[in-house]
């Protein structure tokens, strides 16, 4: 019961938080900045429209963002350009915590963002959305604001284009409905009541995510959501219905990546949690196949799900942010 | 010309760069007016939003009306003055359409940006404008977003409002997305008709030249081309669109044909469509088939003459900014405010670029200059520089 519970009080609408005067008010009293973080790899078409609207409505009209990031991977194309002609600030991940081996991914630029944002909060929203609106932002915030137990909420996107009364299914994409919430069903069933775990729009205390490892690539949310639950139960996590996100649709070839990258965060937390006792070492490569002139090939991939520590085992992260080594 | 008008010409530049700092707040306006589906007669999700709007710049009396339109006053410190600032809400694309806004740091894209997605944003823009312009007007602005504006609509919003309202409207200003420099002060007569042939159950389709109904049409068509049309009053008749036919293989059984009647002389308008209709008896008569006449919508020609001082203060704008004045007739709101003897000018904010049969690209930087001028009429009109006496 404890999922209906949950599902009961931990899951809201965002049209819940729309009072915007009253969210920045309650922001103020607890004296909490917020940063958002925008990770990007060639996002020159959306970036400006997310930037504008987010600047616009959560800083000039209502003050509940205090700075805005983009952190980029080394986009080929004009992201930054755009993203710093509409003021934003914008950082090379690779130029942050320069002493460390570069890695390329987004949960780099994710974890890259602890060091680099002041927030106590930090929001993080995918560059890709066509149909961006402020409530991807405050509909993730207000659930920590109004709420101190919760510690992360993820978003969720839920109004189909036509359905008729009464029930009808709901949730994530394909990776989550034939990957992730089986493996959640199977090892952590309170997890599977999270609806959309893979969506990349989530907002976080700082005080959670400078003890969370970040997976580089795929794997990051799937990491963060098992981590956080093992840490602080499913009481710490809220969701929010943001309604319908519309963004590039992924060919199942890149699915087929990304679910491979999970599988192998998935299995190393298990691993770590003795759940799992005998585990042989996992291979790194994926094998897709394509037919060339009547002729199968197969396409080898290898994609290592390489981790970064937690924050707080970074010495300049410490300095930066004046905490004494334990 | 007066001292006061001088002094607004002379503050224009600076206005127009001091607007182009508030970029994000045009821009979002824009985008997101233009992301919520708002079809003729279903408007009630934008009215929502551009109330809220009006609600967060602190107008008053943000309110709605019987037929939807969303309205909001900014009180002057005087308030001997009432100026209606209106912009129609309603789009002519339905809810499915892909109305996403795509923003660049030159220009954005998408549909509905010049009619009238711009320029109901910049109606929307205007009370945030004048709070960081630290103007204080002595005249009240009404702020109204119209519904049931287009098509047939027939401009029931802003008519409704201007038949009811008790509140006394000193001057008018229709805001559209395009073009700027247009510049509209006086309507022209218009008729909207729609003519509609259809082929009757019991039709014989053994007689001589039994062809259906598409043909009829044509017969129409050819026929409205032959009336001699006069240079003076200037008058045109323009054909908006036909439909009719089911595919082939299918004799087709209706069609239609819509069409305006324009002139200079509301007399001309009505013998022209009192003729065509006679015309259109005539042809069904002819083929055996039935016909059926609407008239959609009807305009009176009228308005400010070129030499009213609220005409002349538009153009002295668009001087001072560098734009180029188009004096055009219209026959959308504007001939509202006529029917009251409300002396208004309708006025565009930038220029669009056609990129596909609907997607459009609007140039940002012109939006500013387009602002400018809206204060600056404002201005006009609030300092007593556009009063015939």
């Amino acid at each position: 019961m404890k999922i209906e519970t949950w599902l009961k009080n931990n899951t809201f609408h965002h049209s819940s938080f729309s009072d915007l005067a009253d969210l920045v008010r309650e922001k103020e009293k607890q004296n909490l900045k917020i940063s958002l973080c925008i990770p990007t790899l060639n996002e020159e078409r959306t970036i400006g429209k997310e930037i504008i609207l987010f600047h616009s409505e959560l800083m000039v009209r209502y003050p509940l963002i205090d700075e805005i990031a983009i952190i980029d991977s080394g986009s080929s194309d004009n992201t930054l350009n755009v993203a710093r002609s509409f003021g934003a600030d914008t950082y090379l991940a690779s130029d942050i915590l320069p002493n460390l081996p570069p890695k390329k991914g987004k949960g780099e630029n994710l974890w890259k963002a602890i060091y680099q944002l002041e927030g106590d909060i930090i929001i993080y929203v995918d560059a890709d959305i066509k149909n961006i609106h402020p409530r991807f932002a405050y509909g993730l915030v207000a659930p920590l604001i109004y709420r101190e137990e919760i510690k992360y909420v993820k978003a969720f996107y839920d109004r189909p284009l036509a359905f008729s009364e009464g029930i009808r299914p709901s949730g994530g994409g394909r990776v989550t409905e034939i990957l992730i919430r089986p493996l959640f069903s199977l090892f952590f069933p309170e997890l599977s009541a999270i609806i959309q775990p893979l969506s990349g729009e989530y907002a976080v205390r700082r005080e959670v995510l400078e003890k969370l490892s970040f997976p580089i690539g795929y794997g990051v949310e799937t990491a963060h959501i098992i981590d956080v639950y093992r840490e602080y139960g499913l009481d710490a996590f809220a969701q929010t219905d943001l309604d319908q996100r519309v963004h590039r649709n992924q060919e199942t070839r890149s699915l087929g990546k990304m679910a491979f990258g999970i599988l192998q965060t998935f299995f190393r937390r298990l691993k770590e949690g003795n759940m799992i006792s005998e585990l042989p070492e996992l291979s790194t490569v994926l094998r897709q196949f394509q037919v060339h002139d009547k002729e199968f090939e197969t396409i080898n991939m290898d994609i290592r799900e390489e981790e970064r520590p937690p924050m707080l085992s970074i010495p300049e992260y410490l300095k930066k942010r004046g905490i004494k080594k334990k | 010309m007066k001292k006061d008008m001088q002094r607004i010409l002379d503050s224009l530049p600076n206005l127009e760069t001091m607007i182009r700092e508030m970029r994000d707040v045009i821009l979002t306006n824009i985008v997101m007016i233009g992301e919520i589906p708002s079809p003729t007669f279903r408007e009630d999700k934008l009215r929502e939003f551009i109330l809220n709007r009006f609600n967060q710049d602190n107008l008053i009396n943000c309110s709605t009306d019987e037929t939807g339109n969303a309205l909001g006053i900014l009180p002057g410190s005087i308030g001997d003055r009432n100026i209606l600032i209106v912009s129609h809400m309603d789009s002519v694309f339905d809810e499915e359409v892909n109305n996403t806004i795509s923003v660049q740091p030159e220009y954005i894209s998408g549909r509905g940006l010049s009619d009238n997605i711009i320029g109901l944003a910049a109606i929307t823009s205007l009370p945030f404008i004048l709070d960081q312009l630290k103007m204080r007007l002595n005249s009240n602005l009404i702020f109204m977003g119209t519904a049931r504006s287009l098509g047939q609509g027939n401009l029931e919003g802003i008519r409704f409002f201007l038949k009811n309202t008790k509140i006394n409207i000193s001057n008018g200003i229709i805001v559209d997305g395009i073009k700027l420099g247009n510049l509209s002060y006086s309507s022209i007569g218009m008729a909207r008709c729609e003519i509609n042939y259809w082929v009757p159950e019991e039709y014989d389709w053994t007689r001589f030249g039994a062809v259906g109904s598409i043909v009829t049409l044509n017969e129409l068509i050819n026929r409205i081309q032959e009336i001699p049309i006069p240079n003076k009053p200037h008058t045109s008749i323009m054909f908006s669109s036909i439909s009719g036919g089911r595919g082939f293989s299918n004799i087709p059984l209706d069609a239609t044909v819509r069409f305006e009647i324009r002139s200079e002389s509301g007399t001309m308008v009505d013998v022209l469509q009192k003729q065509i209709m006679d015309i259109a008896s005539e042809v069904a008569s002819n083929s055996g088939s039935r016909v059926e006449t609407k008239i959609l919508a009807k305009r009176k020609p009228g308005g400010i003459s070129f030499s009213h001082p609220f005409a002349g203060a538009a153009r002295a704008i668009h001087k001072t900014l560098n734009i180029e004045s188009r004096i055009t007739p219209n026959i959308a709101e504007l001939s509202a405010f006529i029917d009251k003897d409300i002396p208004s000018i309708a006025i565009g904010i930038t220029n669009t670029e056609k990129l596909t049969k609907s997607l459009e690209k609007v140039q940002i930087e012109p939006i500013y200059k387009g602002l400018a001028q809206l204060v600056g009429l404002v201005m006009a009109i609030d300092e007593g520089c556009c009063n015939e006496n």
